[in-house]
């Protein structure tokens, strides 16, 4: 069940994306830019957080969760150091994503030809 | 009057040239194939989640590394971008096209040098979306902070 879930609300995440790109005629930067601060919006009254416990992988893997565990890991560390804390901690739930990214994006680009 | 030379009619003018775009077709593509990547995630997480000590709550950052770390590699292949053309939002949305947008940037500029090409094209289209997280993270964290603040 699990499984199903997390396949429906992924997609349906995608769709979202892909109404803005035919409708709204956004380009693939606008959308994933807007899906990232409608991330960080929705973690405001912990609806994110929902979304992941009834979908798991569904609400995990789409960009809109790069958005909310930016805020997310900043108020957790902002409960303990104010303001401050929330430069400490915006990037401490994102860290291993951004730094794979990084890392496995320049090796690739060491390694292998471009492509067409 | 609509003379085809009215710069201000070029809008209207041009859009009986553009490729007509199927809604319904586009959006079952961008479902099908995000929901698949959704799922290999989900297959990702359990595995992590029964040989490895991650919790629940700590699962997410091995599975996103992991699906990185696929997606990457298919870049670098030729492979994602062949998906992309098929998938439109439903390779682009999950954090898939977030690497792909990195590694391709960076393969793009492979040949002006390693450090003026790879390394500084990086984030040509991944920067956008940390930017905009990490204002948007700010922006929210101060309001949230400051109601808290004012309540509390």
């Amino acid at each position: 069940m699990e499984f199903l879930w997390a396949f429906v609300i992924g997609g349906l995440i995608c769709v979202i994306g892909q109404l803005m790109l035919d409708l709204f005629k956004l380009t693939p930067a606008h959308v994933i830019v807007s899906l990232v601060v409608i991330g960080a919006f929705l973690d405001s009254f912990g609806l994110y957080d929902k979304l992941i416990k009834f979908a798991g992988a569904g609400a995990t893997v789409p960009i809109t969760s790069f958005g909310h565990s930016l805020l997310h890991g900043a108020m957790a560390e902002a409960n303990q150091h104010g303001y401050i804390g929330l430069a400490m901690g915006t990037f401490t739930l994102t860290s291993a994503g951004i730094t794979s990214a990084i890392l496995f994006g320049f090796i690739v680009a060491l390694i292998f030809k471009p492509k067409g | 009057m609509g003379s085809i030379n009215d710069p201000k009619q070029y809008k209207k003018n041009i859009k009986a040239f553009h490729p007509k775009t199927n809604y319904f077709v586009s959006c079952l593509k961008a479902f099908i194939v995000g929901g698949f990547i959704c799922l290999i995630g989900e297959c990702i997480e359990k595995f992590y989640l029964a040989f490895t000590d991650f919790n629940q709550n700590t699962v997410g950052n091995p599975t996103v590394a992991t699906l990185i770390l696929i997606s990457s590699l298919l870049t670098g292949f030729g492979v994602y971008d062949k998906f992309g053309q098929f998938a439109g939002a439903g390779t682009l949305v999950p954090v898939t096209g977030f690497a792909n947008s990195i590694t391709s940037a960076a393969l793009e500029h492979k040949s002006e040098g390693v450090v003026l090409g790879i390394a500084t094209n990086l984030f040509k289209l991944a920067g956008a979306v940390i930017v905009f997280g990490v204002v948007s993270a700010a922006v929210f964290g101060i309001i949230r902070l400051t109601i808290n603040n004012l309540l509390g």
